[in-house]
């Protein structure tokens, strides 16, 4: 059969059209998905409009609508996020590096492969129920909480055993869930680093740990900073663990009743206690005012999650930042 | 100071006198500088490499040639103990370096990869400045001192003939150089640790015409100083600039001998079918 005929031309027409049609169906998908984002966004910061004020950012919660505030779900929100972050990265990390660079691929190794990448797919209120018996009640070992005192030298703080719900243990959670996700994403950052920039260290005499410090780990950072963003931003929105963990739905005040940056500066103490404090966080704030049915408590929710929205935006908008200023010194 | 002391050491190129080096080397004259002995190589149960015995000349090149697949650059990366890194595999005879055994339990292969550099047929600068690639060998092996370090990244650069067109951008990204021009920073990076072998594992086979002819000059001014051993896949290249050539083929060394000698007039056949063509 010859190519130069009427059926490759009636054929061609049609792969064309082929073609044209899925570039439509492609450009549809993506407008219905921003198009159902933008409603979202606008119905909902229609309903806040007016009601986010400096006052909801700075106020604690109130019965009445109008005097409802924001402060304490932010704050403890960015406390958990805090300790979270410096909890669940170096772990993340420390255990993709292990994984990646040192361990050999034993039939244990791909046991704890496997099981991370399980852990990854877990309910978030399994993790809830994790951290309550774990860092909340300690497996019950002890009935009644023991309080004990520390001192730092310049700063005093005090804590009791079990935990409780304070915000080390919402951190805590947030880490296990965390952690499956970071070390994922850092394992494919550091497979996707060339093998050859690893030998051309070690040849010039580098050891194993030289050449992951100066050169694998850096050329690896951008994704997993990714990584990181993206499982801290999940854990940032996350409702149900913190909800089993007993943690407070609504309180008037922030994690070591910090006044401002002045009270934080002039007494360091209360830095070191709002750790061991309890709290709340903005999801569960809105949680509450949702379903609270009291006049106005739609507006408060609304503006409750435009708060979060914005938490959300900045956090990844500074990871994006420092993602880019290294991607532009790393070119293969 | 004393790391200070031992670096100026480093930098000052060895300085016995550079005799019998232009006939390739008389054998017996001088104790080789590498030395195989029946060395075997294996990939699991997959032997690469069989009964190669081999004496490498002091300060001369060593050519090594052969069909893909032979050998050639497992043999090379077992040289600087490179092959260690690939799971599962096993040197067997003996590998020497000044007459010691290379694969013996008290050998740091970190030490070990100082004396022996490499230079790798991709060039591979590490994304970082033009200057901090240089000096990463030195900055590793805890020199800090900045002058000491600017010295050594100048004369490694010049022995590499980089200076000139790098003098001036030190600071900028090595990634922004030409394709000769890395490999020339992964020659003068390898020279930075003051070396005194240097394994060439195809280095000019992703460059133009130019850049090549640039490094196998290159390769004759280094000669005068270090040992080198290359692997090649072009024979006009091993012809120029070699003393002794080998030629493996399947895993064997078929032959070896004065480069001149292989390339004019070789004793197996074997050689003459790769050498003229017929086969490879």
């Amino acid at each position: 059969m010859n190519l130069h005929d009427d059926f490759y031309e009636r054929k061609l027409v049609l792969r064309h059209r082929l073609g044209q049609a899925f570039e439509w169906l492609c450009r549809l998908t993506t407008w219905l998905s921003m198009g159902l984002l933008a409603v979202l966004l606008l119905g909902i910061g229609r309903q806040a409009w007016g009601w986010l004020t400096f006052g909801f950012l700075t106020r604690g919660n109130s019965y009445i609508a109008e005097e409802a505030g924001i402060v304490a779900g932010l704050c403890g929100s960015l406390w958990l996020i805090g300790l979270t972050a410096i909890m669940a990265v170096p772990l993340g990390v420390g255990a993709a590096v292990y994984l990646e660079e040192y361990a050999r691929p034993t039939r244990l190794t791909k046991l704890i492969q496997l099981n991370i990448s399980n852990l990854a797919g877990v309910p978030s209120i399994v993790y809830g129920i994790l951290g309550f018996t774990v860092f909340v009640r300690m497996f019950g070992l002890r009935d009644r909480p023991e309080k004990f005192v520390c001192s730092l030298g310049f700063v005093e703080f005090s804590f009791e055993l079990p935990l409780g719900r304070v915000v080390v243990s919402g951190a805590a959670t947030l880490t296990l869930l965390s952690l499956p996700v970071i070390i994922i994403a850092a394992q494919e950052a550091l497979r996707a680093v060339p093998a050859s920039l690893r030998h051309a260290s070690l040849a010039l005499g580098a050891t194993k740990w030289q050449t992951v410090r100066h050169q694998v780990l850096p050329a690896a950072l951008p994704g997993i900073l990714t990584g990181v963003i993206l499982a801290l931003s999940r854990a940032l929105g996350e409702t149900a663990p913190l909800l089993v963990l007993g943690a407070a739905a609504q309180l008037s005040v922030v994690p070591g009743r910090i006044a401002g940056i002045t009270d934080a500066l002039t007494h360091p103490g209360k830095l070191v206690q709002a750790p061991f404090d309890q709290f709340t966080a903005i999801p569960l704030q809105i949680y509450s005012w949702v379903s609270d049915s009291s006049r106005g408590f739609e507006h408060v929710s609304a503006a409750g999650i435009v708060v979060l929205l914005v938490v959300l935006v900045l956090m990844n908008g500074t990871a994006i930042f420092i993602r880019q200023r290294f991607q532009k010194k790393i070119r293969w | 100071m004393a790391l200070v002391k031992a670096f100026t050491q480093f930098v000052e190129p060895p300085s016995s006198p550079v005799t019998d080096v232009a006939q390739g080397a008389a054998p017996g004259a001088r104790p080789p500088k590498l030395e195989t002995v029946q060395m075997g190589f294996f990939y699991g149960l997959n032997q690469a490499l069989r009964d190669v015995s081999l004496k490498i000349n002091e300060r001369a090149v060593t050519a090594l040639i052969g069909p893909s697949g032979c050998g050639k650059s497992t043999y090379l990366r077992s040289l600087n103990r490179m092959n260690d890194i690939i799971e599962g595999t096993r040197v067997s005879g003996k590998v020497m370096l000044d007459g010691e055994d290379i694969y013996a339990k008290d050998v740091d292969v970190v030490s070990l990869r100082k004396r022996i550099g490499m230079v790798f047929q991709k060039s591979t600068p590490f994304p970082k400045s033009i200057f901090d690639n240089v000096a990463f060998g030195p900055r590793i092996a805890g020199l800090t001192d900045k002058a000491k370090l600017t010295e050594i990244v100048e004369q490694s650069l010049q022995r590499a003939a980089l200076w000139n067109e790098a003098k001036d951008r030190l600071r900028d990204s090595a990634m922004a150089l030409s394709g000769g021009q890395q490999q020339r920073l992964c020659i003068a990076r390898a020279l930075a640790t003051s070396p005194e072998v240097l394994l060439m594992d195809e280095p000019a086979s992703a460059l133009d015409p130019a850049s090549t002819s640039r490094i196998e000059d290159l390769i004759f001014e280094l000669k005068q100083n270090y040992t080198i051993v290359i692997v090649t896949h072009n024979m006009q290249q091993a012809a120029r600039i070699s003393e002794v050539t080998a030629f493996f083929c399947m895993g064997r060394l078929v032959e070896v001998g004065q480069t001149k000698q292989l390339f004019t007039n070789p004793i197996q056949k074997e050689t003459e079918d790769y050498i003229t063509g017929r086969f490879g």
